[in-house]
């Protein structure tokens, strides 16, 4: 049975004070990860034992679900595949719905840490930022993070486009560590981009003049499933982002009313 | 001079075209909504062929002298491309809808299986 969050508060959390009044949920997209998603759960629970794990099963078909619901984690489960950002959506749909208070975002791959979970939270529970995202590149992380030089430019190059339209500096625009206030998931909840979404939720961010700050991170090894980014799909990757993220700035209702879709 | 096997054929073809559409709909295999623009494109087909001095007048706007009827393949294109492009649209947001009803249903059967 998940552990409820009434009974888990009792465990002192060491990562910041004010993290023990607030509800918090971990949101953990996974597709056919049935061989880290459990390692995952225990590395959240072990951060913060306070913390909810929303497991979003997106169509997986090996046991994904199993393995996170034996860990004691909540699993919604799609009845089919609806990619990275359906996924996403549907867990800052739970959080929003069951009135979180805090929300992070780590992959189901095993490739975020949640060891450093805190360095992810804090400018969202100073009251600084309303998304703090994980970032590979900024100044501070010279080291780790591997990647083919093609995925490398085209994260770098999509950096400064957004950097650039939003008029702040963002390093890391495909990173899916992130720490959310109430004010983030409630934005997510209502509108989210599919296929490929962190770029395009980036600047949706700033549009609705949320704060968003990056915080360095060291990634790891993707613990097993393979990257949702082929390097074949990458040109497509690109094109449809900037097509994104073009078009989106000519949208004059930037989220769609309640009910309209 | 647009010739009159053409003509003919064309107006026949166009106006099969209008009555399959009349048929899908009195059937219930065609909604009204995605029906109209085949109709419109039947009936202005059926039109340009059978009106011949209407077709060579457009034509000779358009600075067609050779062969007048290239003006129906040029309506017929336009209009088969606005019913393609219309269906896109119409499955963007039957995807969109998509993706709603699997969030919903994931968030619900959560909740009763709890």
């Amino acid at each position: 049975m998940p552990a409820s969050s009434s009974d888990a508060t009792v465990h002192r959390v060491s990562v910041h004070p004010r993290l023990q009044e607030l509800r918090r949920v971990a949101i953990v997209p996974a597709l056919n990860e049935e061989h880290t998603i459990g390692r995952v759960v225990d590395e959240l629970r072990a951060f913060d034992p306070g913390l909810d794990v929303v497991v979003v099963d997106d169509g997986s078909l090996d046991g994904t679900s199993r393995a996170a619901a034996a860990k004691g984690a909540r699993v919604l489960r799609l009845p089919f595949n609806l990619g990275i950002g359906g996924a996403v959506q549907t867990g800052f749909r739970f959080a929003f719905e069951n009135g979180y208070d805090i929300a992070v975002r780590v992959d189901g791959d095993g490739q975020h840490d949640p060891a450093q979970l805190g360095r992810v939270l804090e400018p969202v529970l100073s009251g600084e930022a309303d998304i703090a995202v994980g970032s590979r590149f900024t100044d501070e992380t010279a080291t780790g993070y591997t990647s083919s030089r093609s995925r490398r430019v085209g994260i770098r190059l999509l950096a400064g486009v957004v950097s650039r339209i939003v008029g702040q500096r963002v390093t890391d625009t495909t990173s899916g560590f992130q720490a959310l206030n109430r004010e983030g998931i409630a934005l997510f909840a209502r509108d989210y981009p599919h296929d490929y979404p962190e770029v395009e939720a980036t600047v949706m961010v700033f549009r609705h003049r949320l704060r968003l700050r990056e915080v360095p991170v060291e990634m790891r090894e993707r613990g097993g499933g393979r990257s949702s980014i082929t390097a074949l799909r990458s040109i497509y990757y690109m094109v449809k982002v900037l097509l994104a993220i073009f078009v989106g700035l000519f949208r004059r209702n930037v989220v769609p009313q309640e009910g309209s879709r | 001079m647009t010739p009159l096997a053409v003509s003919i054929a064309g107006a026949v073809a166009s106006f099969v075209l209008v009555l399959v559409v009349l048929e899908l709909i009195r059937s219930r295999r065609l909604r009204e909504r995605y029906a109209l623009l085949w109709l419109v494109t039947g009936i202005a087909l059926t039109v340009l062929s059978a009106w011949r001095d209407g077709l060579n007048t457009i034509a000779g706007w358009l600075g067609i002298r050779s062969y007048p009827p290239a003006v129906l393949f040029a309506v017929g294109l336009l209009f088969v491309l606005a019913v393609l492009l219309h269906y896109s649209t119409v499955i963007s947001r039957l995807s969109d809808q998509n993706i709603v009803l699997a969030q919903r249903l994931a968030l619900l059967e959560e909740q009763l299986l709890r």
